[in-house]
């Protein structure tokens, strides 16, 4: 290995499932009990959860580690017991869960290759890698289906496409399923479902932008999925399915920021996770500088339905002029969380009474975060807001990737703010300075008595102008919605 | 795009050069935005992650990093908008409030408080993040990581500038650090010291630990800066002395042609040995009750068991008493003189000129018969030029490069540099050595042949070359001869039997000769493991012949490289500070050569070429020598054969040394002269790269201890000579006129660039860095191929001495140790005398790293700590010659390579035991 040791070193601290043990050192305990501690979890009773694990009652070969959102938010608190996951833990059925000895993960029940072809699966594709498609048409019909980036950016997916597609050869593709904005949990849920329409869609991208490789980036707190894929996507290959792009699943190990693309693509190169400065954007240069694509887990799983139903079908979805379907991933305080499909523009009002059953019991609806934790925090008076790419921002906040977690009379948003912050704090990369040390310094002001307003809003200002990605960029739409909607929270 | 981008800054039209950031526009511009991950030293890229030089782009959502973005056609940016303000001084505001108190700070020079200052913020209203303890445990650098800012420098230097690859940012978020290795203290880590990082650190986190007081805070910055050339290698690379009290308290480098601003440990931290208790501040006489001795023994801080302190007036009057005496009794080739190339050009002028006129000889050598004599033999006899055909630096410029026989990163460590960055680049690197070295881990191929297989290797490769067609015949017809006889000669040469000779697999040689040969651009680099041979002049014309018959050299990126040792080598050789030459490399033995400078020089000349170094030696046995002249040198410990060497001294009638300390060769003098070192002097020094180089007077030299060229001035009027040089000046202006390449090159020019590369031949020449693009000085103008053929080491291991000796350098030690183990830094980072022995030769002889040993040859025996080196071959050994308490060349063979005549210092048969045995069994 020609690897200096230096190198070496920082990309095995900057995750969080590498545990450095150097010579002479006690490893540490054989199981590890990853408590969730983002904000949905914490809502849940993820603080008191912990504090009984870590009682002693697990034994010494197990350590209590807290996590970042694990993208389990419809069944918080969640924990990972080994590889288990356990949703709606607690301490006796972590500690049966132990003593059992079932800390493997369990594979999710997906619909596998043969069901899917039985249904017409691949067929679109495998028309496409005989030559009885165009690209142009297919990348018409996306721009026609108004299909947006559904991993948060929400760019046009035609026209990135086409763009792709202007630059030199050879190209490659990107899947980032590296899901790990607060309250998402979507993607997985189409991965634990249906991970053939979604590999279908990807390689159909990948056709079209004639990428030679495509490498699935998939967060390391999903290992059902990867056992799963990794099964799956052999026999997409056996069928030939990959003649045109070879397919590389790579895993995650444990950071938030490599759901940004650029720090994604450092990422798989073997680095540590720090985002790039643009331009160059990655479209021209990414993956070991080649063009490359990068797309969303749920939106490769649009393509094939689009293309089989027609553009006009997913435009045709939609309320308050806005078109298109969402899927919400819900969570916080309602009776019935999950990932929700409904037309875009739905408001928060109707996402919680027509598709979550109402508010849970005992709590009244005080505000939402529309899409995690760096979509802000808005008030229940914008309860008719319609939920959709560009219709939050005017009002401080950003849909995202469609993360809803619902709060209510119980929930103080100083809290919700400083669980949100802490959060950026402990998953910036610590690349820039305003996002590295603005991070740190805005968790210090924030967890003390009343918030000093002007300096936090100065602070916010420098951090969303000068960070060097979106993480950075967005850490402080809490700190301003909640200074702009909740001031008696705060003072 | 290689036109000019138009664009607004401040609504100013500008335009920017491709390539050029927002912020160097704006700097050229006389806008000097705020920066501090950002630095103008050269080399180092932009990282854009402090984001204090931020600028608002009309029509982007965020600013952008100025340092970091490149301006596009019509952009308009705003450098001082209230937006990019803000961020500004946020951002300064955010780092300001984990700095340690400014009372407190590492450093008096901060460039982050300078900003502060500049823009008006001394006081951040965010609190304060817990500090990070220090890390003192390396001797020269103080670790402060609480005044760190996380901009990076540090990483790039010692990662993409100097390639040491030992420093990273581990962790994330507001944990990230600054670590070394695995986070080790650095004074356990792979650290080697270069201190490019300390040098590169804007706020005091990384310091010299001479700069920083028991409390870590910052000491006052020192008072006067002087710009001078590093004293140790043969790299040339500039440095600025800083002094206070006459005394230099740190060094730092600075930009010149060599070095571009990096510097290795030796020159950055060794700087203080002109300071060290042993120092002469007097002229010594030797005692009359102290007789000489081969095997004496002096403590050099107490010379007066065998000295008495003298007045200059009756050291000068005995030192050339003794030897007119001789000469006129004996005649001139009596005596002999060794000159330094350690000294600047006008001392080895001065020098060279006094044996030639005042003593009447040729007898006059120095160290470079030591290094690359043979080197220079079989330049001068194909290529008709002793330097080399391009500086080091064309590595950056070459797709295929060779290092054979050298370990840079040890012993040019700064050239090193640039052979990692060539292969960051897209370079291949090919190393070649028997010994295996740090440079292999970035190398295409190593070829790790056996000791000696040099030609039976070259050959091999050179076979592949014509065998496979690879070879350029366009420029065989055009600038070479006699291929025709190489090519038969090479026949006798297939790969299948070298590899037998050699031991590199045959298909490993094919491909070397195919990268190389067919690479657009490549290049050779050598050193003493090429030269000191009994047929380095062999390696050498294997070398040569390899780069002519591929057509590599004459272009950018191609050419013959030797490295040069010492950091006037090269200007001492063409000062003629060698027995057979004239200054230019005229040879002696020509009338038309001797007939001018008889002429120049006003006196007869002696028309027979002198003796080199160790035939001095043998001829002071032989009682034909009986007086010597030695100014900073050491053949004490330099000579192979140490004791027959040692003995050679003592056995003079009158030696006069003229060095900084009392030296192992002053041990036998008659008279030492107190002279000053490279920091107390003014002059001129020539690199490995034809580079002439101004050094600066930085510090009056301790006591009465006097300037070197003075001193020979004296001797010289003691002779009769009657010199009057007034300064320093005046014998370079005269050294310029008997020295034809350098004619453009004046005392004013050279000072005021403070580096000119020759061939200068006029005011108006720039100089030529690469050479014999369209000939090659020889008398056909054409180069010489030279057909070698295999000749066995002199001294093979046989059942006494079992193993092959090697010797050489360390990274921290400089040739004798005589400078370097009084370098407080350098000695503390290695103090006592080591060999290092491959693993399994440690197993076999029960032996255990640290443990002591003894090494032993025919000729003396020494011991050592055991250090085990996984790149040592089984049945080598390898010592570094820079221990007096252990002096490698008391074991090393004095056989000598017949055209070069340098001995054979790579290769002679020893044994190694475990001390605690060798001593039972006595």
């Amino acid at each position: 290995m020609r690897i200096p040791m230096a190198e070496a070193y920082e990309v095995a601290t900057f995750y969080h499932h590498f545990d450095v043990v150097k010579e002479g050192e006690t490893p540490p305990a054989p199981i590890t009990v990853r408590v969730c501690e983002s904000l949905s979890c914490e809502m849940a009773g993820s603080e008191a959860l912990i504090a009984a694990l870590e009682d002693g009652r697990l034994g010494p070969d197990v350590r209590v580690v807290r996590a970042p959102c694990m993208g389990r938010c419809e069944c918080a608190p969640a924990v990972k017991a080994g590889l288990n996951d356990i949703g709606h833990a607690t301490p006796d059925n972590v500690t049966a869960a132990i003593e059992a000895g079932d800390i493997e993960t369990h594979r999710p029940d997906v619909q596998d290759y043969d069901a899917y072809v039985a249904e017409g699966g691949y067929a679109i594709l495998n028309e496409c890698l005989a030559g009885k498609r165009q690209r142009e048409d297919l990348i018409a019909e996306m721009e026609s289906s108004n299909l947006r980036g559904l991993g948060g950016a929400g760019f046009p997916t035609g026209r990135k496409w086409k763009f792709v597609r202007m630059e030199t050869q050879p190209r490659v593709m990107a899947v980032n399923a590296d899901e790990g904005e607060v309250g998402t949990f979507k993607d997985r849920w189409y991965l634990e479902r249906r991970p053939h329409q979604f590999i279908e869609g990807m390689l159909i991208a990948a056709w079209v932008v004639e990428a030679t490789d495509v490498y699935i980036y998939l967060r390391d707190e999903y290992p059902g999925i990867r056992e799963t894929l990794t099964q799956e996507l052999q026999k997409a290959r056996a069928a030939g399915l990959d003649k045109a792009s070879r397919i590389h699943l790579r895993r995650g190990a444990g950071a938030y920021i490599c759901g940004e693309e650029s720090a994604m693509i450092e990422s798989i190169e073997g680095k540590r996770g720090l985002p790039r400065h643009r331009p160059p954007f990655v479209a021209k240069v990414g993956i070991f500088g080649q063009p490359t694509l990068v797309q969303n887990v749920e939106t490769c799983f649009w393509v094939p339905e689009i293309l089989a139903k027609g553009a006009d079908w997913f435009a045709g979805h939609g309320r308050h002029d806005r078109k298109g379907l969402r899927s919400f991933s819900v969570s916080g305080r309602v009776k019935e969380p999950g990932v929700k499909l409904a037309p875009a523009g739905i408001t928060i009002t109707e996402l919680i009474e027509e598709y979550c059953g109402g508010m849970a019991d005992g709590h009244t609806f005080k505000g939402y975060l529309p899409g995690g934790a760096s979509g802000g925090i808005l008030p229940a008076s914008l309860g008719d807001v319609p939920l959709d790419f560009d219709t939050i921002q005017p009002h401080g906040g950003s849909i995202g990737s469609a993360a809803v977690v619902v709060l209510s009379d119980k929930d103080n948003m100083k809290d919700v703010a400083v669980n949100l912050l802490k959060f950026f704090e402990d998953e910036s990369c610590g690349q820039c300075t305003p996002c590295r040390v603005g991070c740190e310094k805005a968790v210090k002001l924030m967890s003390g008595g009343g918030w000093d307003g002007d300096l936090l809003k100065q602070l916010s200002a420098t951090m969303i102008d000068a960070s060097i990605c979106g993480l950075g960029q967005a850490a402080p739409n809490p700190i301003l919605t909640v200074l702009r909607y909740f001031p008696e929270d705060v003072s | 795009m290689s036109e000019p981008i138009a664009f607004f800054l401040d609504d100013q039209e500008v335009t920017a050069e491709p390539g050029e950031s927002i912020w160097q526009v704006a700097k050229r511009n006389g806008v000097t935005i705020p920066h501090l991950c950002y630095t103008e030293m050269q080399d180092y890229r932009a990282d854009g992650n402090c984001r204090i030089c931020m600028v608002e782009i009309e029509g982007e959502r965020t600013l952008a990093a100025s340092c970091i973005r490149e301006p596009a056609p019509g952009m308009k940016v705003r450098t001082g908008s209230e937006r990019a303000t803000a961020a500004r001084n946020m951002v300064l505001e955010l780092l300001v409030a984990d700095q340690p108190v400014r009372e407190e700070a590492h450093t008096t020079s901060s460039e982050l408080w300078g900003w502060a200052d500049s823009m008006g913020i001394d006081l951040s209203r965010f609190p304060r993040h817990e500090s990070a303890a220090p890390d003192l445990s390396h001797p020269a650098m103080a670790i402060n990581l609480d005044a760190c800012i996380h901009c990076n420098r540090c990483v790039r230097a010692c990662r993409e500038i100097q390639v040491n690859d030992v420093i990273g940012m581990a962790y994330r978020g507001h944990h990230a650090k600054i670590v070394f290795d695995f986070d080790d203290p650095m004074g356990e880590s792979t650290c080697v010291a270069c201190g490019e990082c300390v040098q590169s650190c804007p706020t005091g986190a990384l310091m010299p630990a001479t700069m920083i007081d028991e409390k870590g805070i910052g000491k006052p910055q020192p008072s006067k800066e002087v710009d001078s050339i590093c004293p140790y290698c043969g790299v040339g690379c500039q440095l600025t002395y800083q002094v206070e009290d006459n005394r230099i308290v740190a060094v730092k480098g600075k930009e010149g042609p060599a070095n571009h601003g990096r510097l290795c440990v030796k020159g950055r931290f060794g700087f203080d040995y002109i300071n060290h208790r042993h120092r002469l501040t007097k002229p010594l006489i030797r005692r009359d009750d102290a007789p000489k001795a081969g095997d004496i023994d002096i403590d050099p801080g107490n010379p007066f068991t065998h000295f008495r302190e003298a007045t200059w007036e009756e050291a000068l009057e005995h030192a050339a008493g003794g030897l007119k005496k001789i000469r006129d009794a004996h005649g001139g080739d009596a005596l002999a003189g060794f000159g330094s190339a350690k000294g600047s050009n006008e001392e080895a002028y001065l020098f060279q000129k006094l044996v030639r006129t005042g003593f009447h000889t040729n007898n006059v050598d120095h160290c470079t018969r030591l290094c690359h004599a043979s080197s220079v033999a079989a330049l001068m006899e194909t290529i008709g030029s002793g330097a080399v055909t391009a500086p080091f630096t064309e590595a950056l410029n070459s797709d295929c490069f060779i290092v054979i026989g050298a370990n840079p990163t040890e012993n040019h460590p700064v050239a090193a540099t640039f052979f990692k960055n060539a292969v960051k680049k897209g370079a291949k690197l090919i190393v070649m050595d028997p010994r295996g070295q740090a440079l292999r881990k970035h190398a295409t191929h190593m070829l790790q042949f056996k000791p000696g297989g040099d030609v039976s290797m070259l050959n091999a490769i050179m076979h592949v070359i014509v065998k496979e067609k690879l070879y350029d015949e366009q420029y065989i017809q055009g600038m070479t001869e006699g291929f025709e006889a190489m090519k038969a000669h090479l026949e006798n040469f297939p790969p299948e039997e070298m590899e037998k000779v050699c031991g590199i697999p045959a298909e490993t040689l094919r491909q070397v000769a195919r990268d190389y040969a067919t690479s657009d651009r490549a290049m050779i680099f050598w050193g003493m493991g090429i030269s000191q041979h009994i047929h380095g002049t062999d390696n050498s014309r294997c070398l040569i012949a390899l780069a002519l018959m591929t057509g590599q050299t004459g272009r950018p990126g191609s050419g013959l490289h030797p490295l040069r040792g010492q950091n006037n080598v090269q200007g001492a050789s063409d000062a003629g500070l060698m027995p057979m030459v004239y200054p230019d490399y005229k040879g002696v033995a020509i009338e038309e050569n001797r007939k001018r400078f008889e002429g120049f020089w006003k006196v007869d000349l002696d028309p027979k070429p002198g003796l080199t170094v160790v035939e001095i030696m043998d001829a002071i046995h032989a009682g034909s020598i009986r007086g010597m002249y030695i100014m900073g040198e050491n053949p004490a410990m330099s000579d192979p054969n140490g004791n027959h060497a040692r003995d050679a001294l003592a056995h003079l009638e009158h030696l006069v040394v003229q060095d900084l300390f009392l030296t192992e060769t002053a041990f036998h003098a008659d008279v030492v002269l107190p002279a000053s070192a490279w920091p107390e002097k003014d002059g001129t020094v020539t690199n490995s790269n034809r580079q002439v180089q101004r050094g600066r007077k930085a510090v009056e030299p301790p006591g009465e201890a006097r300037q070197d060229w003075e001193i020979i001035q004296h001797l010289a009027n003691g002779l009769g000579l009657g010199w009057n040089y007034g300064h320093v000046s005046e014998v370079f202006e005269e050294l310029r006129q008997a020295m034809h390449s350098i004619t453009g090159i004046t005392w004013d020019r050279v000072t005021r660039d403070d580096c000119v590369v020759y061939p200068c031949l006029s005011a108006d020449d720039p100089g030529s860095p690469i050479v014999f693009s369209e000939e090659f000085p020889t008398p056909s103008k054409r180069g010489k191929m030279v057909p070698a053929n295999i000749i066995p080491p002199d001294e093979l291991p046989d059942a006494d001495f079992p193993m092959v000796l090697t010797t050489g350098r360390q990274l921290e030690h400089w040739h004798t140790g005589a400078m370097t183990r009084r370098a407080t830094y350098l000695d503390s980072l290695e103090p006592e005398a080591i060999a290092t022995m491959a693993p399994v030769d440690m197993e076999r002889l029960g032996i255990t790293p640290g443990e002591p040993i003894h090494i032993s040859t025919r000729r003396g025996i020494i011991q050592a700590k055991a250090r085990m080196d996984a790149g040592i071959q089984p049945g080598m050994v390898f010592v570094p010659f820079c221990y007096a308490e252990a002096s490698a060349n008391a074991l090393t063979n004095q056989a000598l390579d017949p055209f070069g005549k340098i001995p054979e210092f790579k290769f002679c048969a020893a044994k190694v035991e475990r001390a605690a045995v060798a001593d039972a069994a006595e």
